[in-house]
């Protein structure tokens, strides 16, 4: 048998129910690893191994008493915005840098329930504002393909840690592509659920109306998973869709072959590499040996998609982050002199430069004068976006198109261009903006390093995604290829 | 020469059990901080979630002041950093209020009435409270109030006066008592109000520049700050100069309003929709069973009174003022089965006694019952009005039955005709002079020559005597 480490949630989900594993042993397997590649990858803020490995001995007690969820046991991580009861939650911030939450996520509740061992908390920019990884206090962290390279963002720490098999499932958010970025960038499967499935009770947030948990993994099927124990409806978030949750591994192995994939033109225009356009052609072919169909389609407004997005999600950002001023929780200023010196310190000192630039545009942005000019604007091109989507959506059942327009970069290339930057989510920000669920899934390498291909469907329609993707991962190894060198 | 323009912005704290946007406790005096959940101190991911209770309490007073429900009304961030305000926003309602246009009456001192038109009213969550006093140096934050419900009710700049102002106030105050949507208790702050004051040229429509005095916090206050405030503002433009547009505070013990300083001013509250709560959509079913359970309103109750009980409209409008006084008064005409004596005895006594001590006809001592046996005892003239006021302040201090007061007290009316006739001879025979000079007077003079003879009388009856009886008796005798 290959290294515990080395298997997918859903390969573990059989070890443990097949008690050729146990929940202490795997554990211990996973925080050993973290413990000699973390230093290199960063990937993790905080490991709780003291926690995690009680949870999973009390898991193997479950199991044996025969009173275990089909879940009890298997290891998951979680990103660093997510509220974790008694243990630090830092959103990647100085500011938040002392915060121990006192209370769960509705993610990390959920996942307790289940039986799910928590190793830690992930690495992330910070307050998920960004696009490498490279904002967080914590430190940069590393793609396991090339450790010069940046695992993208914001959920960087997610992405590397499960491409660096420490962890097999990992929770994430994405607000304008950042599950699906970074899952590109490390050669994972990544999953961004429809705004409303997974509640943001808990989640610690920037752009309040784009943000969305999910889920990053090796598999489709290990998404599956993952997503039936954290989506459905939550009273304690007023935008969680009242949906029923199907299960998400029951049409995994469905036909393709009444399926019709849309091509959106505005995705495969000059802007694209012409290695990553050949990578996608030949995900395509794979799609269509399995008998699916294309069609061409135009999202009309998708270019105005990154300028609305800066508009909307700084605003929302600049007001969200209006409570981390020192008063109640996270770092203050040392001795300030007044009220004034105690919120211009504290917030100075505590958000990095990109966070304080995105505040800067959101206040400008909804400053009175400006606020027709840019925010209602933005909110008008947003429905036009909507608009796009479902009209295309009418015509073929999924939207077929790269998830980033190159591989990834090197650490330290883009952070004095902050626009090149942002049009890294050149073609997952219009999916948020629609509302729309979108997974990234792993193509074939581009000069050693992985692709993303993404994939978006019409709202809940997580199953149709993940039908497809796994299809394509039982015809393809494409999500088995591992880096080198770890 | 000068006209006062006032509108007012009046925040009433909704009676609910918990708050707008958590499931935490709303009552009054709790222990610093013990009434704050995580949602409530703005702690990092949580999220709010409304109280449906304080749609029906909006929907209730709109409809009450003959408002537009708009089926469609969305939450709004209201930017601010203040360490009270656990968030660095309020939530509030700007562009789209729950409660559009409406109107209310309010009675003038004239007699007449005056329609007051309200802008909106809309819905939004208060903050907490900055303790400057407690700790040496430094400020405490108590957010046990911080989550509380809040209407704010706005008002067309549209009252000329300060007593205008204080009278349209009570208005509201009343309406928000009988919906039972608020305890409407201003000492508390439960019910606050900011005013909104210009002044022009009588007869000018060019407006004033207008100040805001804000946060004033009983009836009394609004009447003095408003007034001050004109008085301010017409000798600031007789000396000359400019009022400036600005946010003021109202010093009671120096009857003066002042400036706030200006970093308690935010001018820029970047107002947008908040993306955590969905549009509030009222479905007109919802609208309708608030309006079938709305209770009988003040307009409606004082006509009823003056159809029902036969009193007058000036009495009717003080007694329907106050929901509480006007169950009360209806409870003592309702079982004495008099409503103008009922009445008079409320509007009197029991009024000046409340004003006296300060006190809600709530805590008053002489229950409805109690009075209106005293009503009663009067109607069938076992009582006069000397003797009823004996027992209606044996009532206040004590518990007794008014049958029991009477005995113990020995006030029972005196109608006995042949005793009172007794008493009066002896009154004539020894008063003979005024007596002679009584019959002497031309017919005019004789009535108020009387009244000696009725005070001697009723004397000597230590009160008892029916002065009816009295003054029959003694016109006749003194006739021979």
């Amino acid at each position: 048998m290959s290294d515990i480490t080395d298997l997918s949630f859903s390969e573990l989900k059989k070890a443990l129910q097949n008690k050729t594993l146990s929940s202490t042993e795997t554990t211990a397997a996973f925080l050993d690893r973290i413990e000699s590649l973390n230093p290199e990858l960063n990937a993790f803020i905080t490991i709780t191994r003291d926690e995690a490995m009680q949870s999973a001995k009390k898991a193997d007690t479950a199991i044996s008493d025969g009173t275990a969820t089909a879940y009890t046991g298997l290891p998951i991580a979680h990103k660093d915005l997510f509220c974790t009861d008694g243990v630090l939650t830092t959103c990647g911030s100085r500011i938040l840098s002392n915060f121990v939450a006192p209370y769960d996520a509705h993610v990390v509740s959920r996942c307790k329930a289940a039986g799910l061992v928590s190793l830690g908390k992930l690495n992330m920019d910070e307050f998920a504002m960004g696009s490498s990884n490279e904002n967080s206090y914590f430190g940069p962290v590393r793609n396991p393909w090339d450790t010069s390279r940046v695992p993208g963002g914001s959920s960087g720490g997610s992405a590397a840690a499960v491409a660096a098999n420490l962890t097999p499932l990992a929770t994430a958010t994405d607000t304008g592509g950042s599950i699906r970025q970074p899952a590109a960038f490390t050669g994972t499967s990544g999953l961004k659920p429809t705004y409303g499935r997974v509640s943001r009770f808990g989640m610690i947030a920037y752009a309040s109306s784009l943000d969305q948990g999910g889920l990053i993994a090796h598999t489709a099927e290990d998404l599956a998973h993952g997503l039936g124990l954290i989506a459905g409806h939550d009273s304690r978030d007023s935008t969680s869709a009242v949906q029923p949750v199907p299960d998400y591994t029951e049409l995994l192995n469905d036909s393709l072959k009444d399926k019709v994939i849309g091509l959106p033109r505005q995705f495969f225009d000059d802007r694209l590499d012409t290695s990553m356009h050949n990578a996608m052609d030949t995900v395509l072919d794979v799609l269509k040996s399995l008998g699916a169909t294309t069609v061409d389609i135009s999202l009309d407004h998708v270019a105005e998609a990154i300028p609305a997005y800066y508009v909307i999600a700084p605003a929302e950002a600049s007001s969200n982050l209006s409570r981390f001023d020192g008063v109640r929780f996270g770092a203050r200023a040392d001795k300030p002199t007044d009220l004034l010196d105690l919120y211009e310190r504290s917030r100075s000192e505590g958000f990095g430069s990109e966070v304080k630039r995105r505040i800067l545009i959101g206040t400008y942005a909804l400053s009175e004068g400006y606020y027709d000019a840019y925010y209602k604007k933005a909110q008008q091109i947003r429905r036009l976006i909507r608009d796009d989507f479902n009209r295309a959506l009418a015509s073929c059942d999924l939207i077929f198109g790269p998830t980033t327009p190159s591989t990834a970069f090197i650490i330290g290339e883009k952070t004095s261009d902050p626009v090149s930057m942002y049009l890294e989510d050149i073609y997952t920000v219009a999916t948020n903006m629609a509302g729309l669920p979108g997974g990234s899934f792993q193509g074939p390498l581009v000069s050693g390093l992985p692709t993303g291909y993404q994939l978006t469907g019409p709202n809940f329609g997580e199953s149709i995604i993940l039908n497809a993707a796994h299809r394509v991962q039982t015809a393809t190894d494409w999500h088995r290829l591992i880096p080198e060198g770890l | 020469m000068y006209e006062a323009v006032i509108g007012l912005e009046v925040h009433v704290q909704l009676s609910t059990n918990s708050k707008i946007f958590s499931g935490s406790s709303t009552a009054f005096g709790a222990e610093p901080n013990t009434q704050a959940s995580l949602i409530d101190l703005g702690m990092p991911g949580v999220l709010p979630v409304p109280n449906a209770k304080v749609f029906e309490m909006a929907i209730k007073f709109g409809l009450a002041i003959d408002a537009k429900i708009e089926q469609e009304s969305i939450f709004d961030r209201k930017n601010y950093f203040y360490p009270d305000l656990p968030k660095g926003y309020q939530i509030s309602q700007f562009e789209k209020p729950i409660v559009g246009p409406g109107r209310v009456t309010i009675m003038l001192d004239n007699g007449t009435t005056k329609t007051i038109n309200i802008t909106r009213a809309h819905l939004e969550e208060d903050a907490g409270k900055s303790v400057h006093d407690v700790f040496d140096g430094m400020t405490g934050i108590d957010l046990n109030r911080a989550g509380t419900p809040l209407l704010e009710i706005v008002s067309e700049p549209e009252l000329r006066s300060a007593k205008e102002a204080v009278a349209y106030l009570k208005v509201i105050h009343s309406i928000i008592r009988y919906l039972d949507i608020s305890d409407g208790n201003m000492a508390e702050g439960s019910m606050r109000c900011d005013c909104n004051v210009s002044i022009q040229p009588k007869g000018s429509d060019v407006l004033g520049t207008r100040t805001e005095i804000k946060n004033v916090n009983s009836f009394r206050f609004v009447e003095k700050a408003i007034d001050t405030e004109i008085h301010r503002q017409i000798e600031i433009l007789e000396d000359g100069g400019r009022v400036v547009q600005e946010t003021r505070l109202y010093d009671p013990d120096k009857d003066e309003t002042r400036p706030m300083r200006s970093k308690e001013e935010a001018n820029d509250y970047r107002y947008f929709p908040d993306p955590d709560l969905l549009p509030v959509v009222l479905d007109s079913s919802f609208i309708e069973a608030c309006n079938a359970s709305l209770p009988e309103l003040p307009a409606t109750r004082r006509a009823r009174y003056i159809a029902e009980y036969g009193i007058t409209e000036y009495d009717a409008g003080v007694l329907v003022a106050d929901r509480d006084l006007a169950d009360y008064f209806a409870e003592v005409a309702n079982i004495s089965g008099e409503g103008k004596l009922a009445a008079n005895w409320v509007m009197g006594s029991v009024l000046a006694e409340l004003n006296q001590t300060s006190k809600s006809i709530i805590e008053f001592p002489v229950s409805a019952k109690q009075l209106s046996d005293l009503v009663s005892r009067i109607k069938d003239n076992t009582l006069n009005s000397k003797t009823a006021k004996t027992v209606f302040d044996a009532l206040l201090t004590s518990d007794g039955e008014v049958d029991t007061i009477i005995e113990q007290e020995g006030l029972v009316q005196m109608t006995d005709t042949s005793a009172i006739e007794t008493i009066v001879d002896e009154v004539i025979s020894e008063n003979s002079t005024q007596a002679t000079n009584y019959r002497a007077a031309p017919a005019d003079k004789r009535p108020k020559m009387l009244g000696f003879f009725v005070g001697q009388v009723m004397k000597k009856s230590q009160g008892k005597a029916n002065p009816q009886a009295v003054n029959q008796i003694l016109a006749s005798k003194l006739a021979d």
